[in-house]
């Protein structure tokens, strides 16, 4: 029993700080600029499609394959904040909500219209890893290396480098930033950028580990909203955090109720802390 | 009471009934599904546009509403046997004090707060239909065919359901166009303006938003049963529809937000739509991102809906536009 549930934490965690760079696209998008994006799940299934065909149709390693998912994922951000982001972005909530939902519709409609419904799998395997008398697969122990790699990135990015100052203080206060000179449409869009470039990493991190299909992002998608709400909109870290305690629930839950009460368990803590602690586990006062 | 004074109620009462008694008058079975489906939308878009529209909460989970009062109502039809008249009170009064426990609390929660919130809520929900046993769990529950024979064969039933839905349809319009005129409804508005400075002007904020949630919430616990009466089974999938809650708010926006005439144009036009799109042969495969790129043009560009834009721009018209 002890054992069963050490494997399970530990399996649980390593999906957690995947989970966690997923919602972490979607809490800096937030934070930013205030807007919930809705076309995330989408975008994520896009980071899976993009490493199943490059594995697939060239042959490249499905983690060099993450380098040119994430960058694709960047510029994909940064036009669709051009597009269907800039024009809503002062307007209130339903139409920033909306326009992005419009974006996963033509996602999903395109999507769907390519590849079907139907599952697909990246053919790879890396092997497993024994830690005493626990089983890692090599896949979802790597995953979990790179997550937590693009994780301190994102931290070095954010406050160690002039964009990365930037986007924060455009967070922090859009009007004083831009008096002090910040170009802040750039800044924006290259929130929005790293926000969807998340996402696709997160996608094609999650490739590597479990089937995928076109409307597999929606889940995540959910569970990226759960996290994001635990951890306190618009903080990454708390993302990160809040990612390995869902991570944590789905792994050990298992152990001792049937798994569909899984996502009860998780939605009613949803709904709890948003009506409880609507700043996050993290998050202070405002 | 001198009707020609309402002419934007009477127009929108016109427009639905006219539609509705097409298929009645011509006896036709396909044109009765067809309206069926439209009826359907105008009637979940107009409830939603009561909370939407007038009190500015954006509810993406609206469905919840509709599967639930689905739910309890097959549950009523099926396992307690009982009529479906009474089944269908039932769904609604079960929506209804849903929305009502609801409304205590997420309601606190505003702009994208309680946008996630009622996500949550209808996931949870379905989550726990999907282990819930009463109601057949992740398979759901099956209605026999012989129960049909008590209300005169299946095709009798099925003109009776869609009378029903007249009926509905009809009393939320006129129900959306009394809150529209009313103290009530223009204290939703102001809460839609600005919250906190209504409820310095004595709006009773808390209990005007729970009031709008319920009324928003009961009519597609009403339609709900409806629906799954003629459908014959219900399951989580179909009754907690994310996709389906999320194309009401397009048909609230397509039409104009806010208004009485707004969603029943955008309901019968979206349904218009999405019916010649999966028809046609270029855009069948693409319906969904055909659609997802007219929501965007709209969103970008006639944030305020058809009916909106015609009210801005012939004002003449807005007696009658209401």
């Amino acid at each position: 029993m002890a054992n069963v549930l050490l494997a399970s934490v530990i399996d649980g965690l390593l999906i957690g700080f995947v989970y966690g760079i997923a919602a972490m696209g979607l809490t800096l998008i937030f934070g930013v600029m205030d807007v919930v994006n809705l076309a995330h799940g989408p975008i994520i299934a896009l980071g899976m499609f993009g490493v199943y065909l490059l594995f697939s149709l060239l042959g490249i390693n499905p983690f060099i394959a993450l380098i040119l998912v994430a960058i694709l994922g960047l510029l994909f951000g940064l036009l669709m904040y051009m597009v269907a982001v800039h024009r809503v972005i002062e307007a209130p909530p339903l139409s920033s909500l909306l326009s992005t939902f419009s974006v996963n519709m033509m996602i999903i409609g395109i999507g769907t219209s390519l590849f079907t419904t139907s599952s697909y799998n990246v053919e790879y395997s890396l092997g497993t890893v024994n830690v005493g008398s626990i089983t890692v697969t090599g896949t979802r122990l790597s995953a979990s290396l790179i997550a937590v790699l693009v994780t301190a990135l994102l931290y070095w990015f954010l406050y160690r480098t002039r964009p990365g100052k930037y986007i924060r203080a455009v967070a922090n206060n859009r009007t004083s930033a831009e008096l002090m000179g910040i170009p802040s449409t750039r800044v924006l869009a290259l929130s929005f950028g790293i926000g969807t470039m998340l996402a696709a990493i997160a996608g094609a991190l999650i490739a590597t580990i479990f089937p995928i299909n076109i409307l597999a992002g929606g889940s995540y998608e959910l569970k990226s909203f759960v996290i994001v709400v635990m951890g306190g909109l618009g903080n990454p870290l708390g993302a990160l955090i809040g990612g390995l305690i869902l991570g944590l629930i789905e792994g050990v839950v298992p152990v001792f109720i049937k798994t569909t009460w899984v996502p009860v368990l998780e939605f009613l803590l949803f709904i709890i802390i948003l009506l409880v602690r609507p700043q996050g586990i993290l998050g202070t006062k405002e | 009471m001198k009707l020609t004074r309402y002419p934007g109620l009477i127009l929108s009462l016109a427009l639905v009934l006219l539609l509705a008694l097409y298929p009645a008058i011509t006896g036709s079975a396909s044109a009765r599904e067809t309206v069926f489906t439209i009826l359907m939308s105008i009637a979940l878009a107009s409830s939603l546009n009561i909370l939407l529209g007038y009190t500015g909460y954006v509810s993406f989970g609206h469905i919840v509403f509709f599967g639930i009062g689905g739910y309890v109502g097959f549950y009523v039809l099926t396992v307690l046997g009982l009529h479906l008249f009474i089944a269908v009170l039932a769904g609604g009064l079960a929506a209804g004090l849903l929305a009502l426990l609801l409304g205590k609390s997420i309601l606190r929660l505003r702009g994208a707060y309680f946008a996630l919130a009622t996500i949550g809520v209808n996931e949870a929900l379905r989550a726990f239909v999907n282990n819930f046993q009463p109601f057949g769990g992740p398979v759901g529950m099956d209605m026999k065919f012989a129960i049909y024979s008590e209300y005169g064969g299946a095709m009798r039933a099925l003109w009776i359901v869609y009378g029903g839905l007249i009926l509905i349809t009809v009393l939320v319009i006129a129900t959306s166009y009394a809150v529209k005129n009313s103290k009530f409804g223009l204290g939703l508005m102001a809460i839609r303006e600005d919250e906190d400075a209504a409820e310095v002007m004595g709006v009773v904020a808390p209990n005007a938003k729970t009031w709008a949630y319920v009324l928003s919430a009961i009519f597609p616990g009403l339609i709900g049963v409806l629906f799954f009466f003629k459908n014959g089974n219900i399951e989580p999938g179909d009754a907690f529809r994310l996709h389906l809650s999320i194309e009401l708010i397009v048909m609230v926006m397509l039409g104009g937000q806010g208004t009485v005439l707004g969603p029943i144009f955008g309901g019968a036009a979206y349904q218009q739509l999405r019916k010649t799109l999966l028809t046609s042969p270029i855009f069948k495969n693409i319906q969904l991102a055909v659609a997802g790129f007219l929501l965007l043009v709209i969103v970008l560009f006639i944030p305020s809906g058809a009916v909106g834009w015609l009210r801005s721009r012939f004002v003449n018209l807005r007696r009658v536009l209401e």
